[in-house]
């Protein structure tokens, strides 16, 4: 069975997929993950996932130009220089 | 995304790929066999250092040297992982390497003669390694990109380690020293084959398609900059008359020994049938320990 590996680098911090091990049961992922990922003491915490459990979520049409909601959304460069330029044109 | 060029422009671009994802044929082969070459390497490349651990000078050295050993067998692990999510499994891989039908890097098929070969490997060998490991970090097959993280991280330490072994030796007794310039004499060679031909990045197909994130000469050229004046300052010879760094930063050096490099990765290095002799017996010997943790 494969399990997918979360670890977690610091208390606080978000899980981040690392990588994978291949185990018959999750005492022995365990033990694998242990040794691959935490040996140095360089995880605060391990995520140990059987790939079947992901459910995977895909298709993220955008059928409608929805940007207006995002920062990039927004391209306000050329404008804020160009009211900039007419603003010291009127005052100079 | 079902188009091969739509595909290439978007790995070209930056883009990543998971494993799920839809991927040319070409692309999923290549990537097999980069990988597959580099899980090899990791495996095969800690029997040199393996010859060592016994004979450390001291007890630290033997324990450093005995968690680089279980760091290099993790990566090989961590690598045919990934390959095998890509359609080749791991028995496959094994079987290929210990018939000689798969490759690993030269400079895991020389001796490793006396305890200055493994500062030499632990401090330049793994520099060159990692600079090809580092450029792999962005790779375009993310899964394979995520892991060299850990893998990265980990090569830090050998190159620390070793180069410590280094100044420990050079610092020491004139044998001692003498022992450091012999070993970098006979590894100044393969070190200068190691990221391979100077092919244009634009014609080699791991470039092409981002597997790699730079060209072969580019690696040398950064692995030359980095570490010969570290070399230098050691009060070391490099065993090339030709090499000097350019007023615009490129260092000139003799050409390598293209041949040598081609007759060794194909299985005619000095060590390679004696060492994939020893991988066949393990593999069989071990047979017992997969059964036994795969019926659990």
């Amino acid at each position: 069975m494969i399990y997918e590996v979360f670890r977690q680098e610091r208390k606080g911090q978000a899980f981040e997929h690392a990588g994978s091990v291949v185990a018959p049961d999750a005492e022995f992922a365990e033990a694998w993950a242990r040794e691959q990922y935490g040996r140095r003491g360089e995880s605060n915490a391990l995520w140990l996932v059987p790939r079947e459990a992901i459910h995977d979520v895909e298709g993220w049409a955008d059928e409608f130009d929805l940007k207006y909601r995002r920062v990039d959304g927004y391209s306000i460069k050329a404008r804020l220089k160009e009211a900039r330029e007419r603003a010291s044109a009127r005052t100079g | 995304m079902r188009d091969e060029q739509a595909f290439l422009e978007y790995v070209q671009g930056g883009g990543q790929v998971e494993t799920g994802d839809w991927m040319p044929d070409d692309y999923r082969a290549k990537l097999v066999k980069f990988i597959e070459m580099h899980g090899n390497s990791e495996l095969m490349g800690v029997l040199p250092e393996r010859e060592w651990i016994l004979r450390a000078p001291t007890l630290q050295r033997k324990l450093a040297l005995t968690a680089k050993v279980q760091d290099e067998v993790g990566h090989a692990q961590l690598i045919y992982r990934v390959v095998e999510d890509l359609g080749k499994p791991r028995e496959r891989c094994l079987a290929d390497l210990v018939d000689g039908k798969a490759k690993f890097h030269n400079v895991f098929h020389y001796p490793t003669k006396t305890w200055g070969d493994v500062g030499v490997i632990a401090w330049l060998v793994d520099a060159a390694a990692i600079i090809s490991q580092k450029a792999l970090l962005k790779c375009s097959y993310a899964p394979y990109a995520r892991i060299m993280k850990k893998i990265c991280w980990e090569e830090s330490f050998h190159i620390l380690h070793g180069r410590d072994v280094i100044l420990a030796m050079v610092t020491g007794t004139p044998e001692q020293f003498e022992l450091v310039q012999e070993a970098l004499n006979r590894w100044w060679g393969p070190l200068m084959q190691f990221h391979g031909n100077p092919i244009p990045k634009d014609e080699d197909p791991m470039y092409v398609w981002r597997i790699k994130s730079q060209g072969n000469e580019d690696a040398r050229q950064q692995f030359l900059e980095g570490y010969v004046p570290q070399i230098w300052e050691l009060g070391l010879t490099v065993p090339d008359p030709n090499l000097r760094r350019r007023n615009d930063g490129a260092w000139e050096y003799s050409e390598p020994d293209w041949d040598e490099l081609k007759h060794v990765v194909t299985g005619h290095g000095p060590r390679t049938e004696e060492r994939l002799a020893f991988r066949r017996r393990f593999l069989d010997q071990e047979q017992w320990v997969r059964d036994a943790v795969l019926a659990a």
